[in-house]
């Protein structure tokens, strides 16, 4: 069954301070007890007192660069900055000094190099952005760039976040502990991506510009600075910028994946050792997903493919032919299903995945074709202000560790008066697959969400957690029974929430509003 | 691919037990099937000249049809496979580490050791020679005939001379560096893939790795041949009798050796060398590793001894028990019908043997190793004092065990039951290093060490000789490799490692898989005795040393992975000890253990370790 945003209710009009947050008609308004357990969590980092660095190098470089140095002094340092092709423009630039043959060979070889390279770059044109670009090009958050909040991460047992900021540093939010460590390091830069270690207290992996930090943030220390000796570096040569980092559920392995470096890395962190798993075709990978009983991998690339790994053997499955590059994509809570994106169209793909792992070659069930499960296109809804239009491009989707609530950010379009918006469905797995509409989440006026992730350690239904364009990081909580028998292992055995009325939705319309920095 | 998939069948046709010889001689024969191509690459790269393609490709086809080019071509499969035949001898899924330099002398010198580097050596002649007659030209022979003034006259080819020495030099300092990086020792990679992709992921390291190493081989040989080249030559010249002859420069001087074509022909000789010997290792590294399906009962009577169990509780070969911890760290993560398997009753008699085998094999394993762990940071914590005593004020003899602590060798026991008097405080634990067992490097040790023991009842007889003292004492103390001591504790730690995710990953399935309950009973020790490995191992790294990284080793054939495995240890028991407190969560409230386990468990519980 396929849902569309003409089934949506519309969204309340935006008045003010009271009605920010909201799901659905119905619901109670007295969840104080709720409020209280989660209010600590509640963050606001204005964009006006984060700095970003200024940090291109070559830009600053020729400012100080003393030119007084001798050929052999310079083209050594091009050499290392630049590599080859920065060591023949520096023999190039300075045909004075050297011999005219070289100068015209280095010329030549680096007309052929740029030629090579602009073919490899027509392509996969993705080659030609900086690294900066990159990252805000592949990145899961919407307007990466000028995001204040550029990572947000629930710890996967415990109610503990880490917030990635505009300034490069990580803060971590402990609501159990009075000190929120800051973790800086030199290598820590343009973050795109993090997430905690599963089955572990303290391991937090950051995807950043050339590497990947694994900091060891110990959950008993009062230090409010954790030092870079905290911080292991895994880097590999060609793998920059990291835009995506995914745990495997087990704890025991981490994949990253850069959209330059055509090889998915799979890190054994405590070894420090990493086996590239390199495939033809992509030219990179953007952004994995590890499904979350373990068994398969999402892999997208810059191209209009992706991939679908098993990871007993590491063999993979092609997903070619799409009409854009995969943007997206997200696991139901028992891996059998995986629902992806595709830029420039405006609907949600469904694969299922219907074989038991663990057979050999386990890919061999796998699906033979993606069905449409929802179409988010433009829709205009009537509203007590007159029509709004919601939908198009979907930047990311979410779904809640129950597999109860699915959340999708809507790109939006400023030009087209649509704004970003976050859709949410509810759905059911068994017995058929089933998308129902259920809401929008908005933010204060002129906010546009930029980021969610759901909680993984509510336990009354699912809480998800918006980062808005103006800082501020609020939850939105959906409380419901769950009609499914709750997996041991995640959050222990969850007791039922209110009263033992009917499995109905209770939408808590509490404001968020506190401002804790 | 056919060929390989048929290899792959016949692997896993062949019973379990077979596994240690059916996958080496695979590994040999594909290394084998490998060689035409390497070979054809050589005759094309070693021919080539840039201005003559034509002539250059038309040679190498007569080169390659060429009587000769099969007579070596024969030849250089009979060094492969003496090449497989040595790595299946001298492999080890255990690094031996030498815990001093002197220990590692004690292994260059090793007969055993020393007979690998002379057949590595005399196969590098025999490759060189191969590659000598291939290339031809100047290289071809090592005699040639010169017109001079006496008439024609049979001169040395020093071309072909140096090509031969570089030859045996490289083959020998692949003996030597394989020794020093642990080449032998084969380790397993948490990332399983089948083997000709794992294969044509390393291949390009592989190339790279012997071009570099053949560029620093070179680099050594042609330093040496510049000092001492004139000793072989004459020696050569002597027992053939040829003459030197003297309008031709001789080539151990600077003009000589900077032949840009020789250099080069001896840069892809030696690479060429060096490529086919890692491609044997590495095939033979990919074959051996391969993860292999234990059945975990047996079907019929008679084949007990293949399945899982008997093979996990084994002792010999280390490789079998090895593949079997893998093989169960796979079954509990990946196979819910195997898992079931071993929660199951035995059919008459309904006792769960299968798990009992298991269970009690990986509690030793870990009991073992925190064993070890207690008794070697009760060693240190000991000599730390007496030595410190001893620099004080020299008590007679008191201090020696520092030295002894390394040592498991009959001398010492004869030693010191010969003088028990004069060692008071000898150490109570041989087992501390059971790895450091090469009767050379022992008996050498102990050599020393029954030098220094004798100087020492000699001082507690003839009064204070501390300057004596303090000399032997610091130079075995420089001789000494810093952190090495806790890479040897936790060598073999990859076992352990499998046994903590088999044992975690049954514990969290048989939450909701196990229906008779067979796990619950054995939970309290299986948290105990994780609970104390945990704790010796958070002791352990508070020892200096202990949680220093390594660096990077630069040498790319050689896997230092040993050097990390105690990083993963304790990566992995912090990981299966969350894995079972995530699933149980409060019931482990109800399981019995003392209070302070209680409250160690407590912080994993609330997740504060």
């Amino acid at each position: 069954m396929m849902c569309s945003l003409a089934l949506f209710p519309p969204p309340l009009p935006g008045d003010g301070e009271t009605s920010h947050y909201y799901s659905k008609d119905e619901f109670t308004t007295d969840p104080s007890v709720w409020f209280e357990e989660s209010h600590a969590l509640n963050l606001y980092f204005p964009r006006e007192s984060l700095k970003p660095h200024s940090r291109p190098e070559s830009s600053s470089k020729a400012a100080f660069r003393d030119h007084c140095e001798t050929l052999y002094t310079r083209s050594a340092g091009a050499w290392r900055d630049a590599g080859l092709s920065g060591l023949l423009n520096e023999i190039a630039n300075s045909s004075a000094e050297v011999p005219k043959w070289l100068g015209v060979s280095s010329r030549c070889v680096l007309a052929l190099l740029q030629w090579v390279s602009s073919f490899h770059g027509s392509l996969f044109p993705h080659l030609t952005l900086s690294s900066e670009e990159m990252t805000a090009e592949f990145s899961q958050v919407l307007d990466w760039s000028d995001c204040a909040v550029r990572g947000f991460a629930w710890h996967p047992h415990t109610q503990k976040c880490a917030v990635a900021l505009l300034d490069d540093s990580i803060k971590i939010y402990n609501p159990k502990s009075s000190t929120s460590p800051t973790l800086k390091h030199r290598l820590q830069r343009s973050v795109a991506a993090l997430q905690w270690k599963p089955l572990c207290a303290s391991d937090l992996a950051v995807a950043c510009h050339n590497c990947l930090l694994v900091w060891h943030v110990d959950p008993t220390s009062l230090s409010t600075r954790p030092s870079s000796g905290c911080a292991q570096v895994l880097s590999h040569p060609g793998h920059s910028p990291v835009t995506s980092v995914a745990w495997s559920p087990s704890g025991s392995l981490l994949v990253s994946a850069s959209p330059r470096d055509t090889a998915m890395l799979v890190w054994d962190v405590a070894v420090e050792s990493c086996v590239p798993l390199h495939r033809v075709g992509g030219g990179g990978v953007t952004h994995i997903s590890w499904s979350p009983d373990g068994s398969r991998l999402m892999a997208a690339t810059p191209s209009s493919l992706f991939r679908v790994w098993e990871t007993r053997m590491w063999t993979c499955e092609r997903w070619p032919s799409l009409k854009g590059r995969c943007q997206s994509g997200c696991w139901s809570p028992d891996g059998s299903r995986l629902l992806f994106t595709v830029q420039g169209e405006t609907v949600i793909y469904a694969l299922t995945f219907t074989d038991t792992p663990g057979l050999p070659l386990g890919m061999s069930g796998g699906p033979k074709a993606a069905t449409v499960v929802a179409d988010l296109s433009e829709t205009s809804l009537d509203t007590p202000d007159g029509d709004t239009m919601v939908g198009g491009e979907i930047q990311s989707l979410a779904w809640d560790p129950r597999g109860e609530r699915l959340a999708v950010l809507l790109k939006g379009d400023a030009g087209a008066g649509r704004p970003a918006m976050i859709a949410v469905f509810k759905t059911q797995i068994n017995p058929a697959f089933k998308l129902l509409p259920c809401g929008f989440v908005q933010g204060e006026p002129g906010t546009e969400p930029r980021l969610m992730q759901f909680n993984p350690n509510f336990r009354h239904g699912a809480q998800l957690t918006v980062c808005w364009s103006n800082g501020k990081i609020t939850h939105v909580a959906f409380y419901f029974m769950s009609a499914r028998v709750p997996q041991p292992g995640v959050g222990g055995s969850p007791p039922l929430p209110i009263s033992q009325g009917r499995p109905a939705d209770y939408v808590n319309q509490t404001l968020y509003t506190e401002l804790i920095s | 691919y056919a060929k390989y998939d048929q290899t792959i069948c016949s692997g896993h046709s062949k019973d379990g037990l077979c596994t240690g010889s059916s996958r080496p001689v695979a590994s040999i024969a594909w290394s084998v099937l490998l060689l035409p191509p390497t070979t054809a690459l050589y005759v094309v790269l070693s021919r080539f000249s840039l201005f003559h393609p034509l002539q250059w490709l038309t040679e190498c086809l007569t080169v390659l049809t060429s009587a000769s080019a099969i007579f070596s071509f024969i030849l250089l499969c009979g060094v492969v496979l003496l090449v497989g035949f040595f790595n299946l001898e001298y492999y080890s899924v255990v690094p031996s580490i030498a815990c001093s330099k002197i220990a590692l002398l004690g292994h260059v010198l090793h007969p055993r050791q020393f007979f690998h580097s002379l057949v590595h050596c005399i196969m590098g002649v025999v490759v060189a020679w191969c590659c000598a007659v291939t290339i031809g030209g100047r290289y071809q022979a090592l005699g040639e005939v010169t017109g001079t003034s006496h008439g024609p006259q049979m001169c040395l080819n020093e071309n072909h001379l140096v090509l031969l020495l570089a030859g045996a030099f490289v083959g020998y300092s692949h003996s030597l560096l394989g020794l020093v990086h642990n080449m032998n020792y084969i380790s397993f990679h948490t990332v399983q893939q089948y083997k000709y992709l794992c294969f044509k992921g390393t291949l390009p390291l592989v190339m790279r790795a012997s071009a570099v190493q053949a560029l620093y081989s070179l680099r050594n040989f042609l330093a040496l041949y510049f000092f001492m080249g004139y000793v072989p030559r004459a020696w050569v010249c002597r027992t053939l009798d040829l003459q030197v002859d003297s309008s031709v420069y001789s080539l151990d001087c600077v003009s000589g050796l900077l032949d840009l074509s020789l250099l080069y022909q001896l840069w892809i000789s030696a690479s060429f060398l060096l490529f086919t010997w890692y491609i044997t290792v590495l095939l033979f590294r990919i074959f051996v590793t391969e993860a292999y399906s234990f059945p975990v009962q047996p079907t019929f009577q008679e084949d007990a001894h293949q399945c899982l169990p008997e093979v996990i509780t084994g002792k010999q070969p280390t490789i079998l028990k090895f593949l079997a911890l893998q093989d169960l760290a796979r079954l509990s993560n990946h196979c819910p019908s195997r898992r079931q398997e071993v929660f199951s009753l035995s059919q008459p008699g309904g006792h769960p043997l299968t798990w009992t085998a298991v269970n009690r094999e990986c509690l030793s394993l870990l009991s073992d190793l925190t064993e070890r762990l207690v008794s070697h940071h009760d060693n240190v914590a000991s000599n730390g004092r007496t030595n410190r005593s001893w620099v004080l004020f020299p008590p007679p003899g008191g201090s020696r065990s520092w030295v002894l602590a390394h040592v498991h060798h009959p001398l010492t026991s004869s030693l010191m039951s010969i003088i028990p008097s004069r060692l008071p405080s000898c150490p109570s634990s041989p087992h501390v290093f059971p790895h450091v067992h090469h009767p050379l490097t022992s008996s050498l040790t102990s050599s020393l060490m029954s030098l220094t023991s004798l100087t020492s009842s000699l001082t507690s007889r003839c009064g204070p000789w501390p300057i004596c003292f303090m000399m032997s004492d610091w130079v075995l103390f420089s001789l000494q490799l810093p952190e090495a001591s806790s890479q040897a504790l936790f060598a073999d730690s990859q076992a352990h490692i499998w046994a903590l995710e088999g044992l975690s990953h049954l514990v969290a399935a048989s939450y909701s898989e196990d229906q008779y309950g067979v796990v619950q009973t054995t939970l309290p020790s299986i948290l105990s005795a994780m609970l104390m490995l945990q704790e010796a191992v958070d002791r352990h790294f508070k020892l200096p040393h202990a949680s220093s990284k390594p660096g990077r080793s630069s040498f790319s054939m050689g896997d230092s992975s040993y050097k990390t495995l105690r990083f993963a240890l304790r990566a992995t028991l912090k990981t299966s000890i969350y894995r079972i407190t995530a699933t149980f969560g409060e019931h482990l409230n109800a399981v019995q253990m003392s209070s302070e386990h209680r409250k160690r468990l407590q912080n994993f519980l609330e997740y504060k370790e």
